[in-house]
């Protein structure tokens, strides 16, 4: 399986179109950061005017302020990028017509899917490090650190320095299920066609259609809502509100809807086992023609 | 006839004397408030300066900030800045000035008096300050004195831009200063909404909150610890 795996890795990096996804987010994240430092002053101030009668005293615009409003942007859109390499792990082979030599190699069927499937896990999870060191650290370098103040449309959360890593290092593990999952589906649709297009666009406007579904919060789309991989996938900001005492006095350390989170990763992981239980059970019958 | 004149020049004389009487009385008052409020200010005038610590506390519906320490200055006649270590904080509008000194800080106001009321098993005077200056923010102010003691208890202030905030003023070892020990701000707090837009936000936000956020009134506290006064501040801290 080590083997397998050493080669399915292999294959990713040695391809160029695996370095768009490094490309593009580090393009993304710079152009963001260097808009924020420059205006994002007036950005602050804009948010702020909804506050009429408050002033907020401090460092609004840190590093950990510009990694949430990044991570918000980046989190829609590094999805699409993990399909261009999922969507393609074995149509690629398709229609490279290197898949029937794959298959006969002597390791099961079920071994080089996974494989390939695990591979696909390791590249999401280096371009999530990727996004983390780029959105976070460099923004921490550039920005400072500070309390991380939060305007959502109904409140606002105001989290202590100290207690704000810890958050980004779980949603970003909440994050790496999520992308796990979209890469799950890329694989599976992936087992069906010859060539990477069919399976890269249709992934792509999975995600597109669901998000559409999610965001129009139109009654006759909230029934299915809860079933959205989609909708799961936002909840990794959960871990940036806390629960309030008797006092109304936020508690340090604490997450305000923690079963949430909890039942996002068990939709997540039924969809991840489903659709590779899925895809393995497909190519095992699958007649491989190319 | 004659017998009729002199009759209504006694009344003429006496609804005279009345009247007398009440201007008197009422103005009496008035300087008796005056000269209340002035003991009070020159109270606080022997503070010039102070770098206090502290412990804020926000008790605002939409919300939802930790329990920080803080450290506040002030400088006379009106500079007051309260900074958390790195920190943010948030303040109501108005509410910066936790101070009596800038409440009272203006010689150009009518002090009226009405009447005593009991704060914290207290005796006070209750005095009405309707500020002299037509484009003065602050409309009315109410303060609740410690005759005895020359404090503050309560000051109840209506402004034009900020709407009418109660501050109520609880003195320990810094009273001879007329500094509180604790001060509990409260106000209304006006509706919070922000488009999705511009939070980016775009997933549905729990409703498990949504009862707790139909409270409007607000509530921010500071419980100082230690003042530190006269000592000098340095003028940077203001900018």
């Amino acid at each position: 399986m080590w083997q397998l795996l050493q080669i399915e890795l292999y294959k990713i990096f040695r391809r160029p179109r695996t370095y768009i996804a490094f490309g593009a987010t580090a393009a993304l994240i710079t152009l963001m950061q260097f808009g924020l430092k420059v205006d994002g002053q007036e950005y602050a101030d804009f948010m702020l005017q909804s506050l009429g009668s408050f002033d907020v005293q401090g460092k609004l615009l840190n590093g950990y302020m510009v990694c949430y409003i990044l991570l918000q942007l980046l989190l829609v859109h590094v999805p699409l990028l993990v399909t261009l390499i999922a969507a393609d792990m074995i149509s690629g082979e398709a229609n490279l017509g290197t898949l029937r030599l794959l298959l006969s190699k002597p390791y099961s069927r079920t071994s080089i899917i996974l494989a390939k499937f695990f591979a696909t896990c390791i590249y999401t999870l280096l371009l999530l490090i990727w996004v983390a060191i780029l959105a976070l650290f460099v923004s921490i370098f550039v920005f400072g650190t500070g309390d991380l103040f939060l305007m959502k449309t109904e409140y606002i959360v105001l989290i202590k320095q100290n207690d704000v890593f810890w958050r980004y290092c779980c949603a970003f593990g909440f994050a790496f299920v999520a992308l796990i999952t979209v890469a799950s589906v890329g694989f599976f649709l992936s087992a069906f066609a010859e060539n990477s297009i069919g399976p890269i666009v249709a992934t792509m406007s999975i995600i597109i259609l669901f998000t559409v579904l999610g965001t129009l919060n139109l009654p006759v789309f909230q029934t299915i809502n809860p079933y959205l991989f989609t909708t799961h996938m936002v909840i990794w900001k959960e871990f940036f509100d806390e629960k309030v005492n008797v006092n109304n006095e936020a508690i340090a350390g604490s997450i305000q809807d923690m079963p949430q989170i909890i039942h996002s990763l068990i939709i997540l992981s039924i969809y991840i086992i489903g659709l590779i239980t899925a895809t393995v059970w497909v190519m095992r019958k699958k007649d491989i023609l190319s | 006839m004659r017998e009729f004149e002199k009759l209504k020049m006694k009344y003429i004389l006496k609804a005279l004397f009345l009247l007398f009487t009440i201007h008197f009385s009422l103005f009496t008052f008035s300087q008796d408030a005056t000269e209340l409020v002035n003991k009070v200010k020159d109270k606080l005038d022997k503070v010039n300066d102070y770098t206090a610590t502290g412990i804020l506390r926000t008790d605002v519906a939409f919300i939802k900030a930790p329990v920080s320490k803080v450290i506040v200055y002030y400088k006379k006649p009106d500079h007051f800045r309260l900074q958390k270590n790195g920190g943010i904080s948030i303040l109501p509008k108005g509410g910066v000035s936790v101070n009596m000194r800038t409440v009272i800080s203006t010689n150009n106001f009518t002090a009226l008096d009405a009447g005593d009321a009991v704060i914290n098993n207290v005796k006070t005077k209750v005095i009405k300050l309707l500020p002299n200056d037509e484009n003065s923010d602050v409309v009315l102010s109410t303060l609740y004195i410690d005759e005895a003691n020359l404090l503050i208890l309560k000051a109840i202030t209506t402004t034009r831009e900020n709407g009418t905030y109660e501050i109520t003023m609880h003195y320990g070892k810094y009273s001879e200063y007329g500094l509180p020990g604790k001060v509990v701000f409260s106000f209304d707090a006006k509706n919070y909404k922000l488009p999705k837009g511009i939070t980016l936000d775009f997933d549905e936000e729990k409703p498990a909150d949504m009862e707790r956020l139909k409270n409007k009134k607000g509530k921010v506290e500071i419980d100082y610890s230690s003042y530190i006064i006269n000592k000098g501040v340095d003028d940077s801290v203001f900018k």
